[in-house]
């Protein structure tokens, strides 16, 4: 019985991806370009091995993204500054990091600690604004990541400037070469391609201890119920305060390893050029893969996809913005669809339920 | 003395403003109360206040729209299309139809489906993202100054009027007296700063504004004294017995969030049209949940909208106009946390008091140590106003009673 529903939960994604891709070629049409060609083109273009290994490094930051707003969805808890707290903590534990030199493993786990100490501090502020001043954590987060972007351009021009560089953007110190993580191209015997982020290891072990967290803890199962029945949560001796701000914290911890993946990997260093939109884009894998932690890899693994092959489109010409609103498309049909059918099982559900009770 | 306690009551909104004027009177920062300034206030609130009243339409039928930022966008970029392609006014109305269309989406989503109003709400924006992005490059291919992130210039332009008589217009050609000006001159404690005030609001100011600023008084009219706006509020309330009534609850909804994006998408035309003249990616800078703020701020009333979108829009346009001025204001809020401070020792809030004088005694600091304030710090002004005013302003808010609640037909929710 649970199988059949659960079934019927897996359409959904899949009628909204058929659906955006039905919609994505009627604009291809629209605009006079072959859609089946431009799908062949960048699926092609996708599988090569440089292109998976890019896909896999662009997914692993937004898989986390997306784990740490499904931290808050869980208990209903909409925090749109994940953007904001992971550029915070990536900034500061580039600068901090850059400091001193301790052998590889500690001086990567320092390095981590510092960002997510740094992100849910910054993610606190806005559930102190909830909890005491009653301000609706979206706004707050929004405006909050607009302080943080301020923030980080002062700080990044004056206080955490590499000193003494002829180099002329503003940038923190390169690293030391303990504090980068190594690849894991000899692992994978992938030695001929570019390199494939060592951080891929934390994103699995991040999806683990989100399951882990959310499923197994008394913390998680508050999360839950607090989600999908308030009151009843607070009858059972939830207090909602103190968990708006634990949640908002844990899910801020969680941003701020959204950086890291490409500070560890590839950059190094924060420098202006440093990827922003992770956090936003996170909000669409979590609302795609369903705040579960294979879901959202799925997710992050099919954005980073549609991402990268989007490439080769320009030298097509084919708009490569295509892909953005492709992205947009599945996630808005695929929340529309997720509705559908939730409402179809509950239905389906009550319809058993009558027909055991008449038997 | 009655009317001296509800002012006590509202120290909150005035003593800030008194020290404002006070520190206005300090050469340095007396840009704080200009005409000059007030003019660009009033430009820079009304985007946030169509975007307020739009978010009032939305959330009086009970559907919360965090998708204001999203319709703001599609009215940039239509009304700069439309103002490219056709001119100026049509620019406009076109706008305003991109952003209507994206209200109905946000309406299909949250009424047909029953979709989460913020889930909902969040993909339209970055919908509106990706669609403006999209419709940008392919709409301008080969067309001088546009890039993928800006578009070409718009055509003509929204008329200016300066009041005659009061502020210096033109009655044909012949010039009249600047009377409120020349009050504006004298710098006579208060009087001049108000007269910055309504000069701000009486000259060079764009037909699109008073259109704005009319809808005030019409969305009041209309949602509290026609049949409609009954029918719209009783949906927000009370659904199910709406429905009851034989009010059709579903259109209404409908509506509400329709017109909501044609506002949006008029702020964002405004934005262009009475702005930069063109489309620019990211130029809606978060106007839409600051209007979304001020909707909060105005508890849900057009003429508190009207205040906040103001308070919000002075912010803005200090940053704008004056980084000077806005280093006045650091002792502005020094002395107000002082009063704070006095105000919970008088209490008995001793914690809370010794933290708002540490805040005082830092800002103070910070004052007297600098002369002005970094850009990047300027930038984000407007922002973090936001936060402060909806720190002090939330508590006493009348949320319409189902607001945010999805509603089935046949389902008494």
């Amino acid at each position: 019985m649970k199988m059949r529903f659960r079934l019927v939960s897996v359409s959904a994604p899949i009628i909204a991806l058929t659906i955006s891709f039905g919609l994505s070629s009627l604009i291809l049409l629209i605009i006079g370009k072959d859609p089946y060609e431009t799908f062949k083109i960048m699926f092609e273009y996708g599988i090569r091995g440089k292109s998976i290994v890019s896909i896999i490094n662009r997914s692993i930051p937004l898989y986390i993204s997306a784990i740490a707003v499904a931290v808050g969805f869980k208990m209903g808890l909409f925090n749109i500054g994940v953007e904001g707290q992971y550029l915070m903590g990536s900034l500061v534990a580039a600068y901090i990091g850059a400091q001193f030199s301790i052998i590889t493993p500690l001086h990567i786990l320092f390095i981590i600690i510092v960002a997510v100490a740094t992100s849910s501090l910054w993610a606190a502020i806005a559930g102190y604004l909830k909890v005491e001043k009653g301000i609706h954590e979206v706004i707050s987060t929004i405006m909050l990541n607009y302080i943080g972007t301020g923030l980080i351009a002062y700080s990044l021009t004056t206080i955490f400037d590499e000193p003494n560089s002829n180099y002329d953007l503003p940038r923190t110190k390169e690293l030391p070469e303990t504090g980068k993580m190594p690849p894991l191209n000899k692992f994978f015997n992938i030695e001929d391609l570019q390199d494939l982020h060592g951080f891929l290891v934390i994103a699995v072990l991040v999806g683990i201890f989100y399951y882990w967290l959310v499923w197994k803890t008394t913390l998680g199962f508050d999360l839950r119920i607090t989600g999908s029945n308030p009151i009843a949560a607070k009858f059972s001796g939830i207090n909602p305060n103190k968990l708006v701000v634990i949640a908002m914290i844990t899910s801020g911890g969680f941003a701020g390893l959204v950086g890291l993946g490409p500070l560890l990997g590839y950059f190094h260093r924060y420098t202006i050029d440093f990827p922003t939109g992770l956090g936003f884009a996170g909000i669409g894998v979590a609302l795609l893969g369903r705040n579960h932690p294979f879901g959202m890899a799925v997710g992050a693994l099919l954005f980073a996809f549609l991402q990268r092959s989007a490439q080769i489109l320009d030298l097509n010409d084919v708009p490569k913005e295509i892909e953005q609103m492709m992205q947009a498309f599945i996630l808005l049909i695929v929340v529309v669809f997720y509705e559908v059918i939730r409402r179809f099982i509950v239905k389906q559900q009550v319809k058993d339920a009558s027909k055991r009770s008449d038997e | 003395m009655k009317i001296f306690k509800s002012l006590t009551k509202r120290y909150i909104v005035f003593t800030p403003i008194l020290l404002v004027l006070v520190v206005a009177q300090v050469e340095t920062y007396s840009q704080l109360t200009t005409s000059g300034t007030f003019g660009a206030a009033v430009r820079l609130a009304i985007p946030i206040l169509l975007a307020g009243l739009g978010g009032l339409y939305s959330e009086k039928t009970g559907v919360v729209n965090i998708g204001l930022e999203g319709m703001m966008i599609m009215g940039t970029w239509f009304g700069a299309w439309g103002g490219f392609t056709f001119g100026a006014w049509q620019g406009v109305f076109i706008g305003m139809l991109g952003g209507a269309l994206f209200g109905l989406i946000h309406a299909i989503a949250t009424v047909s489906f029953q979709v989460d109003h913020i889930v909902s709400g969040v993909a339209i924006n970055i919908l509106a993202a990706g669609v403006a992005r999209f419709l940008n490059v392919i709409a301008y291919e080969g067309v001088a100054f546009a890039s993928s992130t800006a578009s070409p210039r718009i055509q003509g332009d929204i008329g200016i009027f300066t009041m005659p008589f009061l502020a210096g217009g033109k009655i044909g050609e012949t010039v009249t007296p600047n009377l409120i000006g020349r009050v504006e001159d004298l710098n006579i404690f208060l009087v001049s700063d108000f007269a910055g005030l309504m000069l701000g609001f009486l000259s060079n100011i764009s037909y699109l504004t008073l259109f704005a600023l009319i809808l005030v008084p019409v969305s009041f009219l209309v949602l509290w004294f026609t049949p409609l706006g009954l029918q719209m509020r009783s949906v927000g309330e009370y659904p199910a017995g709406a429905e009851s009534l034989g009010v059709n609850v579903y259109l209404m909804k409908y509506i509400g969030v329709t017109i909501s994006g044609a506002l949006s998408g008029l702020a964002g035309s405004y934005l262009v049209v009475a702005g930069t003249g063109t489309y620019l990616e990211g130029q809606t800078g978060g106007r839409g949940f600051i209007g979304l703020a001020s909707m909060l701020f105005g508890n849900y009333k057009p003429f508190g909208i009207l205040m906040g979108s103001g308070l919000f829009g002075f912010a803005d346009a200090l940053q704008l106009r004056s980084p000077q001025a806005v280093h006045g204001l650091l002792i502005v809020i020094s002395i107000f946390l002082l009063v704070l401070t006095f105000k919970a020792i008088f209490e008995k809030k001793y914690k809370a008091s010794v933290v708002s004088f540490l805040l005082s005694a830092a800002f103070l600091i910070w004052f007297v140590n600098s002369t002005s304030i970094p850009n990047q710090f300027v930038y984000f002004t407007p922002h973090i106003t936001t936060l402060i005013v909806l720190s002090f302003a939330n508590q006493r808010i009348k949320l319409p009673e189902k607001n945010g609640v999805p509603y089935k037909k046949g389902e008494l929710n």
